[in-house]
């Protein structure tokens, strides 16, 4: 069985962000870059299906610049087989991703996407379920556990309160959340291997899909600076201030 | 754990630096040129090329042209040519520009990032088919049973907080000759310096703390070349310190300031130190409405060609600033670490054609060839400046002033470095202690807020990597008799004594704020503080630095 895994180069989780001193982008100017952490735990689940006997090839997808392959390598450094990247410089909105992936999944005809729930930038939580949607699919979104049968699957969903097991028929769209597992430390003959594996680039264009932008984007801010506390005397000060300064109670 | 497994290469280079980068490239143009293979693998342990280096940094081209002379052509990021010299003496209130001594004239030179030099070095390196490897930190150095130089390994991961977890081993890289370009105060280096008794004959190595700050400005307070380098205020004259101040492109600035860590009082406290000179009446006008970018600190090696050990042993040698190229009162290492990179480069590549089989390598050639190099003759004219320095400030500009215009850097005598900067470290009861204004949160801040910017971590579950060889010492000497210098020495705020109010003091290490600039191990008074590598890829993330 064939899982498809799509992954996203996103700023390093590590890197404290800002915005351009004109406010007009997020600065990423010389940035660490790296995998998306979820994307990160997609690949990690699809090798370790693979390992248990229950998948066969993994295919590691990306839609970006040229940059993008360095999360490519990365992924097969881990253990996918193949990559592709789709290749543009355009930044692209969920919808847009979404409809590039059918695409890809008309070609590879997996019987398994496993996305990360979101990136850590655009944070939109969108393009795994709009792929579900667009092919038609069950999704299986925020995944803790996953175990897969022959024909479905049954899936641990991490939702307020509590967890939800739910069964999918396949093919299906399973989105990761952070508890699914914790990834691999790559190794270097792993990076070295990685190095040999096929990385497929395509043209954007290529796959005559309209990806141009829905959303504009009003303004971008970053969030007020915390201000400084003040030490109360004692309780009754606390209290008054919770009711009366921050009207909290 | 599995055993590890292991990987062969002619040449293996630790740290991508400009050194290593530089080594790497020069040794993979002579092999295209001679027809010869060399296969080259290059560790870093930082995320990326780039992501722990910190310099000012000025460069002067000289070895750059010689090393990739179309760099122009081939997009290396030299974007700001450097205008107006300025040197201000500072007290507390004045400045009074002073003459810009000869080493310290700039032009033709550039304002750089040097990380992002070094993103572009990597880039080139890859070109010339170097294998580089971030990520990946080189914990050991493995030796042949004739005692010489096998290759290194890189560290276990994943062994938990007390190393007993099951985790991936590291691997044995083996060549035929390995080469350290850890830049200053190398963990492995100082494990070499021991092995083969490098140091012998020569003078104490002594060092600097360099901290810095990267800003973005109004502007129209934005002056693209300008340099300005102080000396004075905050110091106190006995305490070798100097700031500088460049000006870069996209309304950038960085400041920093270099404090010599052969100073005397435990209650100083670089960071402090760097953070009060931005208030100066001369320095803050820059700095306002700006914002803060980013913040690093690393050592520098400046004992100079005193200092300089024995380069070559059998299986490896020692390049850059792990060796101690720095050139002082120019205030550059780069060009120098570069050179150094290239002579040991052709020295290798001519042992490598006529080793014999199953014989240790030794690039002896390396060390002549330094010394009929220009970068000898350089660092021989400006060998005394840096010592005189423990006369005080004043007796030191007037004998630098001789000593570079009189005697034009051929005094016939040669000033040595009497002590380790450990040594240096007056007890407590000896020294008043400094009262430092508190951050402001505009133009000052904590260390914490800095190191927030230097987008440091360290994967939490991983044994620390600041060992301490006695742990009754942090409390037993350094708190009773120096009042914990670590606690101020310290840019990243990884030592805190702790426990006081109970009565119970005692140290705390938090490990995952250091920024690798291994002051702790060169400071610490009675060296009970050991700085190895931790897991690759871990601490600072430093871009645009």
């Amino acid at each position: 069985m064939k899982i498809v895994v799509p992954v996203k180069r996103v700023i390093d989780a590590n890197v404290k962000v800002r915005l351009k001193a004109d406010g007009s982008a997020v600065d990423s100017d010389n940035a660490k870059m790296s995998m998306n952490p979820f994307d990160e735990i997609a690949v990690e689940e699809a090798i370790r299906l693979k390992e248990a006997g229950a998948a066969g090839e993994i295919v590691a997808v990306s839609i970006g610049s040229d940059a993008c392959q360095d999360v490519l390598r990365a992924a097969l450094a881990m253990g996918a087989d193949r990559a592709l990247l789709i290749r543009t410089e355009a930044v692209l909105e969920p919808l847009a991703v979404a409809k590039l992936l059918r695409e890809v999944v008309a070609r590879e005809q997996p019987r398994l996407v496993i996305c990360g729930k979101q990136s850590t930038d655009g944070d939109a939580n969108q393009a795994g379920q709009m792929l579900a949607g667009l092919l038609g699919w069950p999704q299986a979104t925020f995944a803790s556990k996953l175990d897969l049968g022959t024909d479905g699957a049954t899936v641990t969903r991490e939702i307020d309160g509590g967890l939800e097991i739910i069964a999918v028929t396949l093919p299906a769209v399973v989105t990761t959340d952070l508890r699914l597992n914790s990834p691999r430390y790559t190794t270097l003959p792993n990076i070295m291997k990685a190095k040999k594996k096929p990385l497929d680039v395509v043209a954007l264009d290529e796959f005559g899909v309209d990806t141009r932008p829905r959303l504009t984007t009003l303004g971008l801010a970053e969030p007020a600076a915390r201000s400084a506390g003040v030490r109360v005397a004692d309780v009754a000060e606390l209290l008054a201030k919770l009711k009366n300064e921050a009207k909290v109670i | 754990m599995n055993a590890r497994e292991s990987m062969e290469y002619d040449v293996v280079i630790v740290g991508g630096g400009p050194s290593g980068l530089s080594a790497a490239i020069r040794l993979k143009q002579l092999a295209a040129d001679k027809g010869q293979d060399i296969s080259v693998c290059l560790l870093e342990k930082g995320s990326e090329i780039g992501a722990h280096i910190l310099s000012g940094a000025v460069l002067e081209p000289r070895t750059l042209n010689e090393l990739i002379p179309d760099w122009k052509d081939k997009g290396a990021p030299l974007n700001t040519p450097a205008q107006k010299d300025q040197f201000l003496l500072l007290t507390e209130t004045e400045s009074i520009q002073l003459p810009t001594p000869p080493q310290m004239h700039n032009e033709g030179n550039y304002i750089i990032s040097l990380g992002n030099f070094c993103r572009w070095l990597g880039q080139q390196a890859e070109e010339l088919g170097v294998e580089i490897y971030p990520g990946f930190a080189a914990a050991e150095v493995l030796y042949h049973p004739d005692g010489s130089v096998k290759g290194v390994a890189t560290g276990n991961v994943g062994t938990g907080k007390n190393g007993d977890q099951e985790g991936e081993p590291g691997i044995e890289l083996w060549a035929k000759q390995t080469v350290f370009a850890e830049g200053c105060r190398g963990s492995l280096t100082k494990t070499l310096f021991e092995r083969f008794k490098l140091r012998n004959g020569a003078d104490p190595q002594t060092y600097g703390i360099g901290i810095k700050e990267l800003w973005e400005v109004k502007p129209e307070l934005h002056q693209p070349g300008k340099i300005t380098h102080t000396a004075g205020w905050p110091m106190d004259t006995a305490t070798y310190g100097g700031s500088f101040l460049y000006h870069l492109e996209n309304n950038q600035v960085v400041v920093g300031f270099v404090v010599g860590l052969d100073y005397q009082n435990p209650y100083l406290s670089p960071y402090e130190e760097f953070q009060r000179f931005k208030t100066h009446p001369a320095i803050k006008g820059v700095f306002e409405g700006g914002r803060r970018l980013s913040y690093g600190a690393r050592a520098i090696s400046e004992g100079g060609l005193q200092s300089i050990p024995k380069l070559t042993f059998p299986g490896g040698v020692l390049i850059g600033d792990t060796a101690g190229f720095l050139n002082v009162p120019k205030i550059k290492g780069t060009h120098t670490a570069m050179k150094s990179a290239m002579l040991a480069a052709e020295a290798i590549a001519e042992a490598l054609a006529t080793a014999q089989e199953g014989q240790p390598i030794e690039a002896a050639a390396y060390t002549d060839k330094f010394k009929q190099s220009w970068l000898y003759d350089e660092l021989y004219r400006v060998r005394n400046i840096r010592p005189s320095f423990r006369w005080g400030l004043w007796p030191a500009m007037l004998y630098s002033a001789l000593d570079t215009y009189l005697f034009r850097g051929k005094a016939p005598w040669t000033l040595h470095h009497q002590h380790a900067d450990h040594e240096c470290l007056k007890p407590k009861d000896e020294c008043t202690p400094i009262a430092y204004p508190k951050p402001d949160g505009v133009l000052t801040f904590d260390r914490l807020s800095s190191v927030f910017i230097s987008n440091t971590n360290h994967s939490e579950d991983q044994p620390p990597h600041l060992k301490l060889k006695d742990p009754t010492v942090p409390i037993r000497v350094n708190l009773e008799k120096y009042d914990a210098p670590e606690q101020r020495y310290c840019p990243a705020g990884v030592y805190e004594i702790v426990g006081r109010e109970e009565g119970e003091p005692r140290l705390q290490i938090n490990a995952q704020n250091c920024v690798h600039c291994k002051t702790c191990d060169i400071k610490d008074p009675t060296q009970n503080i050991g700085w190895v590598t931790p897991e690759g890829g871990g601490g600072p993330n430093y871009p645009n630095m």
